[in-house]
């Protein structure tokens, strides 16, 4: 018989080791925020004349508003796809949950003219629709292409955590609830829903935070938001004051979004007695079709869409007699990179989520939130601040492999923080302490007991941090060591100066192992 | 109860040790020395375009060479942040204004007049701070469906036209309309400057964040014309066969819109390697690789005497306008005129 448990947090003493181990990550974590902030300091009085002036305030409000909608949007979508693909009987359950996932790794640079070019006017989509006597589609630059498009790139984030938690929840739970004579829907309103919060916060989390961020696909877009007007500063003026100064509201932003997860998320913990009990799926019955149907519509859109119109370029430039120019070592360097930050990343949140969610108290709490606070932090900023700290104080480091797996995981580490504390929140602590009681130390206790219960949710979050990682641009191109070739250098160097053909390949090989990256981990859980 | 432990959790601890291990050595083995035969570039230009010049540079020349890739502005970022520590012997850029910036940090070291002399003073800079290397005309794009290249404007400053309200596609933030900007101010004041980004602005053009999603939306009629530089068409015409729905208008007459712009090349003041830096930028401006540009990236070679066969118009046919282009260097002015004229958010 399991039992859903809401426990208050243990009154244990706070176990040293960890903690130092967590301070030390979170100090790290903050180097990009507290440079960002030192820099705007610098500006004196002009803080204030920067931040009052029209177009930041404008900008402002457009960050808000679509920061809102994207992640509205995200978890309504994907909320219904994970439960559908993970405890349903839909058809080809497994080939949704990969390519569902797959729109993470396209590059944003490349998603946002990949949709320009399919929806835009005069595209693809136009010409397809064009002898049906569709003369003009709506238009897709402004805040409806900007919305649609960040949504489209940013669902997998709720995706893959509401997945996740509901692979490793205990299926005697729903048992009951079904045993008692409820339904498929009041089984999922009631025992899903709440056990899922956790991860749909920390998901809706990195997507709000992703949004605030994002360059490519809003400025492609023509939507300004915040950091195109930080990019400005930075590309036309060479401004690095007034950048910093227009930062400062995206950390706030950041502080007030960590906030509002941690009331979303609330105090539960849920748990179970037993170890997780047998899931079956849902028969959906005459629902199985539509929601097949909702799947196919949101791959289609998502990875469909893009590796069509990649596949275009790649054929029609090969028919011209264009070079693909491929590189094997890019497809090896983006793996090893993105694979080592991953497995860093997930170390550096260990400490930070034991914390945080065994030894409940303002210190633990304070440090989980302070390493959120850089995220929002448009990619460019960070990597400079991270090229300012290594250049001159790590200076033998400089632009080595090393440097750019830490880089990477500074940058990505609250994507594995959010997977690995929601995970942790499903572990019953009285199987660590009846381990303890039984003689067995508190790192055995953790290696024997914890960490197994763990493995799903922190596989996830290292995938997350492997498909952000392996198409980050800027870090990769100003820490990576001098000649490293990587997928996404080789597709921006060639989107840059127009040769499509060139970008198509390392594109789809990007897509390629981004998708093997989520194949693996399916077959992990179904394993485990 | 201690030896029972084995099996998985052994494992997993095993698992960890040794990717600790493995970043710690990977860390490490970064560390290679500080060899002073080795040059290191940072190179704001496409290595599909630039890469064949360097290694051949290299394999000419037997000087090792290091390069770093990347946008220009982004390099040029990194290097102001890596301050005193900077890796970079050589700076090599598309874009002047940030050359301008490392320049006002005080970031470059002077350049021999024999270098500098193979170039007209119109392209590189008066305090011999940095050379240009080679150059590209600013056009406007049309859509050949519309348009006959026959009725369009002769000077750019007809855009303003209100037959083009709505028509005008521009790349504002990138390398070329700031450049244009500047031109205008210096030769028509900085009033009128600002009258005609105003009469522009209420014309309604679209802007683009570059240069290529500007072209292809003269390409699918998204715009009838747009404002960039001539090379870009080029490109898309070898990529998508001549089919493709736009063509260059190349003004002449010394007008505004057909001003020249240059890429350019400098030596950092924490270069290691100042022998081999100013070799590197004298073998940009040889004829063979001068002929490089011209044939390989569409541009124009900037040294005098060297003659290329590419069916481009002539500078000398083009009559760009004339201009002291170090005066370009100063963009600030222009993107302040830029922001109030509402032409940049």
């Amino acid at each position: 018989m399991a039992v859903m448990a809401r426990a208050r947090g243990h009154a244990r003493r706070l176990p040293w080791a960890t903690a130092v181990l967590a301070t030390a990550v979170t100090a790290l974590v903050l180097l990009p925020p507290v440079y960002l902030v030192g820099r705007a300091v610098s500006a004196g009085s002009g803080i204030e004349e920067a931040l009052t002036d029209s177009s930041a305030v404008q900008a402002l409000g457009r960050t808000l508003l679509l920061t809102a909608s994207v992640t509205g949007t995200c978890v309504a979508l994907a909320v219904p796809l994970a439960w559908i693909t993970a405890r349903t009987d839909v058809p080809l359950a497994r080939v949704w949950t990969v390519l569902l996932m797959l729109p993470l790794a396209i590059p944003s640079f490349v998603g946002g003219f990949v949709m320009i070019s399919a929806f835009g006017p005069g595209g693809m989509a136009q010409d397809l629709l064009e002898p049906l006597g569709v003369e003009r589609l709506p238009s897709i630059y402004g805040f409806s292409g900007a919305w649609l498009v960040l949504s489209l790139l940013s669902y997998p984030y709720v995706y893959l955590q509401a997945s996740a938690a509901l692979g490793r929840m205990d299926g005697t739970i729903e048992e009951a609830s079904r045993s008692l004579g409820k339904g498929g829907w009041t089984t999922f309103v009631h025992v899903h829903l709440p056990q899922l919060r956790p991860a749909v916060a920390a998901g809706a989390l990195l997507t709000a935070l992703y949004v605030l961020s994002e360059f490519g696909a809003v400025s492609m877009l023509r939507y300004d938001t915040l950091t195109p007007l930080i990019y400005i500063e930075y590309t036309t003026g060479f401004d690095r004051t007034t950048a910093a100064v227009l930062g400062l509201p995206l950390i706030a932003l950041a502080a007030l979004l960590v906030t509002v997860d941690g009331v979303t998320r609330g105090a539960a913990r849920y748990h179970t007695r037993s170890g997780a009990g047998r899931q079956r799926r849902v028969p959906l019955g005459r629902w199985r079709w539509p929601a097949f149907a909702l799947c196919a519509v949101v791959a289609l859109l998502g990875a469909g869409v893009p590796v069509g119109v990649i596949l275009y370029w790649l054929v029609r430039g090969l028919q011209s007699g264009a070079d693909s120019g491929f590189v094997v070592e890019a497809l090896l360097n983006s793996a090893r990179a993105a694979g080592l930050a991953a497995v860093v990343a997930a170390l550096g949140a260990l400490p930070i989520a034991l914390l945080s969610v065994r030894h409940r108290g303002w210190f633990s709490g304070l440090l989980e939130k302070l390493s959120y606070t850089g995220q929002a932090l448009p990619a460019i900023t960070i990597a400079l601040a991270l090229v300012f700290f290594t250049a001159n104080y790590a200076t033998r480091f400089y632009q080595t492999l090393g440097v750019l797996v830490v880089a990477y995981a500074v940058r990505f580490l609250p994507e594995a923080l959010g997977a690995t504390r929601a995970a942790l929140l499903q572990v019953n602590p009285n199987g660590e302490e009846a381990a303890r009681s039984l003689g067995a130390g508190p790192v055995r206790t953790f290696l024997r007991v914890t960490a197994p219960q763990m493995a799903p949710g922190v596989s996830a979050g290292m995938l997350l941090v492997f498909l952000s990682a392996v198409k980050e641009l800027p870090i990769t191109l100003l820490l990576s060591p001098i000649g490293f070739e990587t997928l996404a250098t080789d597709i921006w160097s060639s989107t840059s100066e127009a040769f499509f053909t060139r970008a198509a390949l390392p594109s789809l090989i990007l897509l390629a192992l981004s998708g093997l990256a989520v194949l693996l981990l399916l077959r992990r859980e179904r394993l485990s | 109860m201690r030896h029972g432990a084995g099996g998985r959790g052994r494992r997993l601890a095993g698992a960890v040790a040794a990717v600790l291990l493995l970043t710690a050595g990977l860390v490490l083995s970064g560390c290679g020395g500080d060899d002073d035969e080795v040059l290191t570039i940072y190179a704001g230009r496409s290595q599909n375009l630039v890469q064949p010049l360097l290694e051949q540079f290299s394999e000419d020349t037997g000087v090792r060479i290091r390069v770093k890739y990347g946008d220009g502005t982004d390099l040029a970022l990194g290097i102001l942040e890596e301050g005193e520590h900077s890796p970079a012997d050589v700076y090599y850029t598309q874009d002047i204004g940030a050359l301008g910036a490392l320049k006002a940090a005080g970031r470059l070291q002077e350049l021999p007049s024999a270098t500098l002399n193979q170039v007209s003073p119109a392209f590189r800079s008066p305090d011999a701070l940095w050379v240009g290397i080679s150059g590209r005309a600013r056009v406007v794009v049309y859509n050949t469906d519309d348009l006959d290249p026959a009725t369009l404007p002769s000077s750019i400053l007809d855009y303003t036209d209100s037959e083009w309200r709505g028509q005008v596609g521009i790349v504002p933030r990138s390398d070329g309309f700031p450049e244009f900007v500047t031109a205008l101010r210096l030769t028509r004041g900085e009033e009128f400057a600002r009258t005609w980004l105003r009469a522009l602005k209420v014309n309604e053009p679209k802007t683009y964040p570059n240069n290529l999603a500007a072209i292809q939306a003269v390409a699918n009629g998204e715009v009838q014309v747009a404002f960039l530089n001539h090379y870009y068409l080029y490109r898309f015409l070898e990529e998508q066969g001549d089919g493709f729905k736009a063509r260059n208008y190349y003004f002449s007459g010394g007008d505004l819109g057909g001003l020249f712009v240059v890429s350019g090349a400098a030596v950092l003041d924490t270069a290691q390697n100042r022998t081999a830096a100013e070799r590197f930028i004298d073998y940009l401006l040889t004829p063979s690789a001068q002929e490089y540009f011209a044939e390989q990236t569409f541009e124009y070679p900037l040294v005098t005497g060297v003659s290329t066969d590419t069916g481009l118009p002539p500078i000398s046919e083009m009559e760009p306008p004339e201009l002291d282009l170090s005066d370009l260097n100063d963009l600030q002015g222009s993107l302040d005129l830029m922001r109030e004229t509402g032409i940049l958010p």
